[in-house]
C-alpha cells in the first residue's frame, strides 16, 4: 500500500484501533458481558459450597437443641447411661464422648509415630523410585472405603485380639483403635511428605556442611522447618478418626459402655447415630440430633486448630 | 608456602558431560585463594569437590586424588562429618535456619557434642565476634534469624560456620546476592578471616578477587588455565585466555 497522506493514514489506524478496543473492551460490549455472565457462573458454583455448609449448620443446631434443653445440658453432656429404649429411658451421652476422644487419641498414639517417620523416610531417605512406589501405596491406602476396613477388621483383627489377649470378645476399642489408626495413616503421610519436600534444599546443605549426619540434619533441621505442615497433618487426621463410622462400628463391638478397658465394647459418636437412627423417634431421635450436634462442634473446633497451624506455615514462608 | 590441600589429576563427570578437567593446584595455607572464570566455568562444582557437598548430586563421578593435610579426602575410611567439620562453608544465599540467632550459631557446636551452656556461650559470641556481627545481634539473640538483612544473615552464616572451628572456610560467591556496603563488610571480615583460617573463595567480581586474595585460579571450560599470586596474575597473565578474560574480552 503506499501512503499518500500520512495523516489520514494515521488517523485511520486511530479510528481502527479505537473501534477495536471499544468492541472488545468496553462495557457493554459482548465480550464484557460474556465475562459477567461467566464471572456470575462461578460464583454461584461457590456459594453452592457455602450453601451447603450453612444450610447444615443451622439444621444441626435446630434439631439438636431441643433436646439438649429437655434432657438438660449436664445430663445429656456427663450422663454416664444411655438407655434411650427402656421404660425410663435414659439419654447420657459421656460414654459415647470419652471413646471418640479415646479412640481418636489411641489412633493418633499409634498412627502419628508410624505416619511421621514413614513420611521422614519418604521425603528424605528414600530413593525415588521406592519413594513413587510406595507412595502409589499410601494413596490406594487412602481410597479403601471404610467398609473394608470394617470388614477386614472383623474377620482379622477381632478374633486375633480374642487369640492374642485371651478375652471373651475381641470386638471393642483396642480393635477400633487399630482400625483408625491405619485409616488415618494416608492423611498423617501425604501431608507430612509435602510438608517436609518443601523444605528449602539450602537448609539442609547448611546443616550438612557443618557436619551434621543426614539424619540429624532431617531431625533438627527438616522437621523443626517443616512443623507447622505437620502439625497439620495430625490434626487432620485427628479429624478424620473422630468422624469415621461404618468401620468402628464394625469392630468395636457398639454396645453404649463406658471405655473401661481397652477391650470394652463401645460405641463412637458416629455409630451412636447410625445404629440408632432408623427406627428413632420422638425424643430419643432428637437426641440423635443432639449427638450429631456434638461431634459436628467436635470437627468444627478441630477444622479451627487446622486452619490455625495452616496460617502458621503460610506467615512463616513470608 | 605451605600447601593444605593438594588435587592432583582431578577429573569430574556430571553423567556424561565432563565438567572438570584434569585438574592439579596446591590450596596454600592461611591465605585467601580466589577462583575466577565465566559462569558455568566449573569454579563452584571444584569448590564444592573440596568439602564432598557434590556428594548430594545424583550422577556425579570424580576421578583422580584429593588430599586434605595429606589425607585423601575421598578414601572410604574418612568420616563426611568430620570433613565437613574440618572444610567449612558459606553458601551463595544466605541460608540462616529458620531459628533464633543463639541457636543458628549453636546448632553446629551442638551436632559435635557440646551441650554444657556456659560453653555454647562461649562459643557463639566468639563466632560472632570473629564474623563482625556481635554488636549488632548481642541484644537479639534468641530473635529468629530470618529477620535479620540479607547482609547480616550472609555474616550469620560465617559465623555459624565458624563455630565448629573449622580449618578451611569455603566460600562460594558470599556477596553476589548482597548490596555494597555489606559487601565491603564481608571483604573486611574476609580479609580478618585469614590470620586463622584458610579461605578459598569462588567470586564473579574480578575486583572482589584483586582486593581480597592472595592467589588466583582462573577456569575455563573445566580446566584450570592459570594458578599463581593474584598481583601476577592480574597483571602479567601467562596465558592468552587469562588475559582476555581479566581484560573483559569476555565473560
Amino acid at each position: 500500500m503506499v501512503i499518500t497522506n500520512k495523516k489520514s493514514y494515521i488517523k485511520q489506524t486511530t479510528d481502527y484501533n479505537t473501534k477495536l478496543q471499544k468492541k472488545l473492551w468496553y462495557k457493554g460490549s459482548k465480550a464484557q458481558r460474556l465475562e459477567h455472565i461467566v464471572h456470575g457462573i462461578f460464583l454461584l458454583l461457590g456459594l453452592i459450597t457455602v450453601g451447603c455448609v450453612l444450610l447444615i449448620t443451622i439444621y444441626l443446631f435446630i434439631s439438636g437443641i431441643p433436646a439438649i434443653l429437655k434432657i438438660g445440658i449436664v445430663d445429656f453432656l456427663f450422663g454416664k447411661e444411655w438407655a434411650s429404649t427402656a421404660a425410663e429411658p435414659k439419654y447420657g451421652i459421656l460414654p459415647f464422648i470419652l471413646t471418640s476422644i479415646y479412640g481418636t487419641a489411641g489412633a493418633v498414639a499409634i498412627g502419628v509415630p508410624v505416619g511421621f517417620m514413614t513420611s521422614v523416610y519418604l521425603s528424605k531417605y528414600a530413593s525415588p523410585k521406592v519413594k513413587s512406589a510406595m507412595q502409589s501405596a499410601v494413596g490406594l491406602l487412602a481410597g479403601i472405603p471404610s467398609v473394608v476396613y470394617g470388614l477386614v477388621g472383623m474377620l482379622v483383627l477381632v478374633p486375633g485380639i480374642r487369640k492374642i489377649f485371651n478375652v471373651p470378645d475381641g470386638a471393642g476399642l483396642l480393635a477400633a483403635i487399630i482400625v483408625l489408626a491405619i485409616m488415618i495413616l494416608p492423611s498423617i503421610i501425604k501431608m507430612s511428605v509435602t510438608a517436609l519436600d518443601a523444605v528449602p534444599k539450602e537448609y539442609e546443605h547448611a546443616s550438612l556442611a557443618l557436619g551434621a549426619t543426614p539424619t540429624e540434619t532431617y531431625f533438627r533441621v527438616s522437621v523443626p522447618a517443616a512443623k507447622s505442615g505437620i502439625a497439620a497433618a495430625v490434626v487432620l487426621g485427628v479429624g478424620r478418626a473422630i468422624g469415621e463410622a461404618m468401620a468402628v462400628m464394625m469392630v468395636a463391638g457398639n454396645v453404649p459402655n463406658m471405655p473401661d478397658s481397652l477391650f470394652q465394647s463401645v460405641r463412637f459418636l458416629t455409630t451412636a447415630v447410625s445404629s440408632e437412627m432408623a427406627y428413632s423417634n420422638g425424643l430419643q431421635r432428637q437426641a440423635l440430633f443432639s449427638i450429631a450436634l456434638v461431634l459436628f462442634l467436635f470437627i468444627m473446633l478441630i477444622n479451627a486448630a487446622l486452619n490455625f497451624f495452616l496460617k502458621g506455615e503460610g506467615s512463616k514462608s513470608n | 608456602m605451605n600447601s593444605i590441600i593438594s588435587v592432583k589429576d582431578m577429573c569430574l563427570w556430571y553423567g556424561d558431560h565432563q565438567a572438570l578437567k584434569n585438574l592439579n593446584v596446591e590450596i596454600p595455607e592461611k591465605s585467601i585463594t580466589a577462583l575466577i572464570g565465566p559462569s558455568g566455568c566449573g569454579k563452584s562444582t571444584f569448590l564444592k569437590t573440596l568439602n564432598r557437598m557434590n556428594d548430594l548430586i545424583p550422577g556425579v563421578r570424580i576421578t583422580g586424588d584429593i588430599r586434605y593435610k595429606g589425607a585423601d579426602i575421598f578414601d572410604k575410611e574418612v568420616d563426611v562429618s568430620n570433613l565437613r567439620k574440618e572444610i567449612g562453608m558459606v553458601f551463595q544465599n544466605p541460608n540462616p535456619f529458620p531459628m533464633s540467632i543463639y541457636n543458628n550459631v549453636a546448632y553446629g557446636p551442638r551436632t559435635h557434642g557440646i551441650t554444657n551452656k556456659v560453653q555454647l556461650d562461649e562459643i557463639v559470641e566468639r563466632a560472632l565476634r570473629d564474623a563482625a556481627i556481635w554488636d549488632e545481634v548481642k541484644d537479639r539473640l534468641k530473635k529468629n534469624a530470618l529477620g535479620i538483612s540479607g547482609g547480616q544473615q550472609q555474616r550469620l552464616c560465617i559465623a555459624r560456620a565458624l563455630a565448629v572451628q573449622p580449618t578451611v572456610l569455603l566460600m562460594d560467591e558470599p556477596t553476589s546476592a548482597l548490596d555494597p556496603i555489606s559487601t565491603s563488610r564481608i571483604e573486611e571480615l574476609i580479609l580478618e578471616l585469614k590470620e586463622k583460617y584458610t579461605i578459598v573463595i569462588v567470586t564473579h567480581n574480578m575486583q572482589q578477587a584483586v582486593r581480597v586474595s592472595d592467589y588466583t585460579a582462573f577456569f575455563l571450560l573445566g580446566e584450570l588455565v592459570e594458578f599463581g599470586r593474584t598481583e601476577d596474575i592480574f597483571s602479567q597473565p601467562m596465558d592468552k585466555r587469562t588475559e582476555d578474560y581479566i581484560t573483559g574480552r569476555f565473560g
